[in-house]
């Protein structure tokens, strides 16, 4: 089978560049709510349930929870080498920011097209928030 | 958008005012980018919602070791009193201790006002009307906003340090005026007595707004300080409450119509005694013996300390029970020169500054009941059990030993 890529415009937060494969969230995410020393999302209720973040390309609507839970919990995964390579999101908001500004991970929004229809979970997603690109690569 | 960058700004990212500096500098200038913020706009003051925690002492001392210095007033929000806790116990990790006293010594540092306190706004780091001012702390943020009518983002801990590093932040959000517009009509029905009807008011319709800046009338009354604080902490523990008007009581409208700024759309709430009775409810998960009560989320007022202490005077707390008022070190000055703090202490109880409830200095009460006045405290999940009740109630079960 033919590999596809596209390559879309975004809006870069936080700089940076990073790469792996996509994991596509539709909830919004605390980080807080995933194991720290791996990276399993431990929110029972939550889509991504059992699923790892780590080293992933994150895709989701927005952050949650308040500041201090998300920070801390995104700085964790980080200090475990666990934390997402790349987080392209909907919705930002100043905790968000804060938190990706931490870990030094790249933190995009507003792709030229919708990303819940562009990016699937398991497609290979490249983000260079300097460039301002995101490149998808499909099996 | 990219936000303007005035040429000290330009300066400070290339480095020349040193390391700390421009890391704060570029933390605001991504939010700025965040918000497609035009500019960045000067504060006159800010408040760090400091806690003991790693990504907190991370960032402090980032900024501390690279020479950062708060160029405006910033007061810092309660970790613990290390040596009042680690002198009557000894079940505190040693490395989370050490976390506690690097973060205290950071802020230090990095020339931040060392208030230690949650409630910045009753003393030692007042905005003033129409100020442009940078305060995280979610029971603060609202209540900076309403109450006092200054203008702050909800901000994060080390988006207000870095604003009182740089003495400026983006200008985006509730910083402009129509933002502030309410989004939720809220039509109170319910009777509020005391500041405890206030803590279930702001419960109720955090939980049911969950984001928004809900207008609050039929309210009856001039809230109380205490009332206000407790509305403020409370919405911000079931939701995400920045601001609200009370037309008639808040400043910045004096009408329905005013704090809609004539565009109103949003939905009608009604709260009336049964929803409040519902909260209550809620907040009552067991009853029988108890280990501890705890007051003081967010810090008590000096009247708050008074009250305690009448309630107290001449009694005897039970054996069984671990008695605990937090205030900050203001309220405890003035609450010992008042005789407050004697009456409490002779009663059997304990009232700590600096402290705050989401720190590891509760662990001797992790497998513990006990009951508190807010169901902020009760949140943060210290404790096997927490009840929320008035605060006459739980000095009452302090005394019998037992609730319910």
């Amino acid at each position: 089978m033919k590999s596809s890529e596209i390559t879309l415009k975004c809006h870069k937060i936080i700089g940076g560049y990073g790469e792996g494969e996509a994991l596509v969230s539709h909830e919004p995410i605390c980080f807080y709510l995933t194991d720290p020393k791996t990276g399993v999302v431990r929110e029972r209720s939550h889509e991504l349930a059992g699923k790892n973040i780590a080293n992933k390309v994150l895709v989701f609507p927005s952050g949650k929870a308040s500041s201090v839970v998300q920070i801390d919990g995104l700085f964790k995964l980080a200090s475990h080498n666990v934390a997402p390579k790349a987080l392209i999101v909907k919705n930002v908001e100043t905790v968000l920011v804060v938190s990706a500004f931490l870990v030094n991970v790249p933190l995009v929004d507003r792709l030229e097209k919708d990303p819940f229809e562009i990016i699937r979970t398991g497609d290979f997603v490249k983000v260079n928030a300097e460039k301002c690109r995101v490149t998808i690569t499909r099996k | 958008m990219e936000t303007y960058l005035a040429k000290e700004e330009e300066r400070i990212l290339a480095g020349e005012f040193g390391e700390g500096t421009r890391k704060a500098l570029e933390l605001l200038v991504a939010i700025g980018d965040a918000y497609d913020a035009e500019k960045m706009i000067p504060i006159n003051r800010a408040h760090a919602a400091s806690s003991g925690q790693e990504g907190d002492l991370y960032f402090v001392e980032l900024l501390a070791d690279g020479g950062a210095r708060c160029r405006v007033p910033t007061s810092t929000n309660p970790v613990y009193d290390i040596a009042y806790f680690h002198r009557l116990s000894d079940a505190i990790p040693e490395d989370e201790a050490e976390v506690a006293r690097r973060v205290m010594e950071a802020y230090k540092r990095v020339g931040a006002i060392l208030s230690w306190s949650c409630t910045p706004y009753m003393a030692e780091n007042i905005p003033l009307y129409g100020e442009t001012v940078a305060f995280s702390e979610s029971s603060a943020t609202p209540y900076v906003n309403s109450v006092i009518g200054a203008r702050t983002n909800r901000e994060a801990a080390q988006s207000a340090l870095a604003a009182g590093v740089i003495g400026k932040v983006p200008r985006y959000g509730l910083l402009i005026r129509e933002n502030r517009k309410g989004t939720h009509l809220v039509n109170v029905e319910a009777t509020l007595k005391d500041e405890f009807d206030y803590t279930l008011l702001g419960y109720y319709v955090g939980k049911r707004i969950g984001y928004g800046i809900p207008v609050l009338t039929g309210i009856s009354r001039q809230p109380s300080t205490e009332e206000f604080i407790n509305f403020c902490a409370m919405s911000n523990v079931s939701g995400a409450i920045s601001m609200f008007h009370m037309p008639g009581f808040t400043i910045e409208a004096s009408t329905v119509e005013e704090a809609f700024q004539g565009d109103f759309s949003g939905d009608r709430i009604t709260v009336t005694d049964r929803e409040l009775k519902e909260c209550y409810e809620e907040l009552q998960t067991t009853s029988g013996k108890i280990d501890f009560v705890i007051l003081g989320c967010p810090h008590y007022t000096l009247k708050q300390l008074g009250d305690v202490a009448r309630l107290l005077n001449g009694k005897k707390i039970h054996d069984g029970v671990s008695f605990w008022v937090c205030t900050s070190a203001t309220g405890k000055v003035l609450a010992e020169r008042n005789g407050y703090v004697s009456v409490i202490e002779k009663a059997g109880g304990h009232v700590v500054v600096d402290t705050c409830i989401d720190e590891p200095c509760w662990i001797a009460y992790k497998n513990k009941v006990g009951v508190t006045d807010s169901p902020k405290c009760a949140y943060y999940r210290r404790f096997k059990e927490a009840m929320v009740a008035r605060l006459q109630d739980c000095v009452e079960a302090a005394i019998r030993g037992r609730w319910g």
